[in-house]
């Protein structure tokens, strides 16, 4: 793994050798008048874990909701897997992506969200196996067994056939990380995934998300406010302030010897 | 003519004719109601627009003169003309189908945007999400706005007596006059209507019981004498409220 | 189709007078509907339960049984005991009547909008009960109720010509009438869109009444 990235004064644009998998080109997002990404450019390699911290505000979320296309840049592209994400070429020119090139980039991608948005009408097995059905074309049954096979991972057997409003965040959140999976994404986006949990629920969602980044060739992305998670699973941690990467490196240098005076900062607010 | 002669040929007739009405015209309120309300949130202005056009016009419209109009002036316009029951159950569909879409808009609006984004993230498509997460989502708290604007309805449909239907009230009207008793023909008939719009409101707190126990929800409780009608922040009368 | 303009014309001046009719039938049952609401709302929160339990049960008839047939009954059934009532009077008097019973719902849900704390400390300040409703408990109810109280008249005006029923002669009485007496059929037309006329700007008014007034 590369990702000891030059160290030019304001910012970094961390470049990741390896087979490239997601790749921001001056992506700029405003709301109104305020700038959240700022010509951002960062890669991704495939298979690797990259972990997001800053202040909130930072504009690390606004990443993984543009990856997720829940939002669209105002100027710049996003390549996934070497595909435009938000534009296709057409004749050679650049345009707007269709409704049907989107779903199809987009089918590698799979996201957890910080209030998990399970589907309040379906139970826990059709929660993970809906998506498999009507977007993969899976049959019934091999969606069934491959969410059997989630549900043992995150250790909710026991549950399938309940609703998530009888579940506890903790085991929503579980059933949540199941239904991403479900659909085989070669990157996982997660979103403050612990945030919205009680602190006793907290250890649960990590020690299965351990166990997945540990065991399996899937790319994260993951935007937490659990720095001893992040050390764990990280290969590369990037510290983001006002819209930009101002620091980028393996987590035990951004843990243990930051460079810039703002990770020192954070890090001293939130360690 | 003796009352309870009067009872079997013309009011029992009358009220069975009230009841197909109501079910024919909530029918077709229902299948007007509902289309329109998911095309007034597309994304497509002009969708948005249409859909939201028959709604404005049959908001404003009045609905006895716009039976008033199917049954007499259509005929001597285009030269063809409905059964009076038809004209009847046409202005009533159409203008509380209006009132209809109003709550399937509010209802769809309101599911939370997490839910929308949830279902992009698993990459459903539109008409997916549509029918899988939202609708089913929307459903329950349809439920309570269409109970009362299913009284409405049935409180309207006393309108077609007045283009000849031979309804409840019809039939009243001509017992008051056979009787020359007014007080207790339409005593029985203001009761009769209450009891009718109690049995719709018991039937649709049990379809709402049912529908929130399918995604998950425990249904609130209501007594017996709890009021006929659905506490809603979607107005059935007027057509206005929920989300924004 | 053969549409007369000439049949227009001639049915003009009826419709106005209609029209006028329709409008004194509406601001008079407005008149009624508010203030018989606010009543019925009041006395819905009393304290004795013989105040609180016939207003509820008389209110949730009213609402649940249709405006044709309690138009026939005051029509008929009130000049056997009391005073005969022209077909307009009756028409306002029902109409008010029935739509007080939707006001009254709208005045109580503002009434339960106003903090509990409002009332604590209007106790807290001693101040009677009367002055507690008037200074401090309405004024904060209505002004959030206004626009919903008004979308209820743009609903009282698309059911006043139930009246015609009984006689009176508002847009649809006169409308009526003309056709009878012309066989001609531009009349209920022209009376229909002119509900629509009305109908569409009121509630375009009423829905930027809410934006501003509601929060």
């Amino acid at each position: 793994m590369s990702a000891d990235s030059s160290t030019s004064k304001e910012t970094v644009n961390p470049t990741v050798d390896g087979s490239e998998l997601i790749r921001f080109d001056k992506v700029t997002k405003r709301f109104g008048s305020h700038v959240v990404l700022d010509e951002l450019d960062f890669s991704v390699a495939s298979g690797k874990h990259v972990t997001l911290i800053g202040p909130s505000g930072s504009g690390k979320t606004t990443i993984l909701r543009l990856l997720m296309t829940l939002m669209k840049p105002e100027e710049g592209t996003i390549k996934v897997g070497g595909e435009y994400l938000t534009h296709e070429t057409k004749n050679g020119k650049l345009v707007p992506a269709s409704e049907k090139y989107t779903r199809e980039v987009r089918k590698n991608i799979g996201m957890v969200f910080q209030q998990f948005n399970l589907f309040p009408n379906m139970k826990v097995l059709r929660n993970i196996t809906e998506a498999p059905v009507q977007v993969l074309g899976l049959s019934k049954d091999e969606a069934e067994q491959r969410a059997r096979e989630l549900l043992e991972l995150v250790g909710l057997t026991e549950h399938i056939d309940k609703y998530p409003s009888q579940l506890s965040g903790g085991q929503q959140q579980r059933v949540a990380i199941a239904r991403a999976l479900a659909m085989r994404p070669q990157v996982l986006l997660l979103d403050e995934v612990t945030s919205a949990l009680d602190p006793e629920l907290v250890a649960g969602v990590l020690d299965v998300l351990r166990d997945i980044a540990h065991t399996t060739d899937i790319t994260m992305l993951c935007v937490t406010h659990e720095m001893n998670f992040a050390r764990d699973i990280s290969d590369q941690v990037l510290m983001f302030d006002s819209g930009r990467v101002i620091e980028a490196g393996t987590p035990e240098k951004i843990f243990t010897e930051p460079e810039h005076e703002r990770t020192r900062e954070f890090l001293s607010a939130v360690l | 003519m003796m009352t309870s002669d009067f009872i079997t040929a013309w009011f029992l007739p009358g009220l069975w004719i009230t009841v197909q009405i109501t079910v024919y015209s909530a029918a077709l309120a229902f299948v007007i109601a509902f289309p329109i309300g998911v095309l007034r949130t597309s994304p497509l202005w002009i969708v948005r627009f249409l859909a939201g056009t028959y709604f404005e016009i049959f908001r404003g419209t009045s609905a006895l003169v716009f039976m008033f109009w199917m049954a007499f002036t259509v005929p001597m316009l285009f030269g063809f003309s409905f059964l009076p029951m038809a004209a009847g159950v046409l202005a009533l569909g159409m203008t509380y189908g209006a009132y209809g879409s109003e709550i399937v808009r509010g209802a769809l609006a309101a599911v939370p945007v997490a839910q929308r984004e949830a279902g992009v993230a698993l990459n459903f498509t539109k008409g997916q999400r549509l029918r899988k997460i939202e609708i089913p989502q929307a459903w329950p708290e349809m439920l309570p706005p269409f109970n009362n604007l299913l009284i409405e309805l049935l409180k309207g449909t006393s309108l077609v007596s007045l283009i000849a239907v031979a309804d409840m009230t019809f039939a009243g009207n001509l017992w008051r006059l056979v009787t020359a008793e007014s007080a207790p023909v339409y005593t029985v008939l203001l009761v009769v209507y209450f009891v009718l719009a109690f049995l719709l409101t018991r039937g649709m707190r049990l379809l709402e019981r049912h529908a929130k126990a399918r995604i998950g929800q425990a249904p609130e409780k209501v007594g017996l004498l709890g009021g006929l009608r659905s506490k809603s922040s979607i107005d059935a009368v007027t057509g206005t409220g929920g989300a924004k | 189709m053969n549409w007369d303009w000439s049949n227009v014309e001639d049915f003009m001046p009826h419709f106005w007078d209609g029209l006028l009719v329709t409008l004194q039938a509406l601001a008079w049952g407005t008149l009624i509907a508010f203030s018989l609401g606010l009543l019925w709302a009041i006395a819905q929160r009393s304290d004795q339960v013989w105040i609180r339990w016939p207003v509820t049960a008389i209110t949730e008839f009213i609402r649940n049984t249709p405006l044709l047939v309690q138009l026939f009954f005051l029509f008929t059934v009130v000049p056997e005991f009391g005073p005969t009532m022209s077909p307009l009077t009756t028409g306002i008097v029902g109409l008010g009547l029935h739509y007080s019973t939707y006001t009254a719902e709208v005045y109580r849900a503002g009434i339960e909008g106003v903090p509990v704390g409002q009332w604590e400390a209007a106790t807290a300040l001693s101040l009677p009960k009367r002055r507690t409703w008037t200074a401090i408990i309405l004024p904060q109810a209505i002004r959030r109720v206004i626009p919903a109280l008004g979308n209820y008249v743009v609903s009282m005006l698309k059911d006043s010509p139930q009246i015609a029923a009984i006689g009176a002669l508002d847009m649809l009485g006169e409308a009526k009438g003309f056709t009878q007496a012309t066989f001609t059929y531009e009349a209920i037309s022209i009376v229909g869109i002119a509900f629509i006329v009305i109908a569409y700007p009121a509630s375009v008014l009423l829905r930027v009444l809410e934006r501003r007034l509601v929060r």
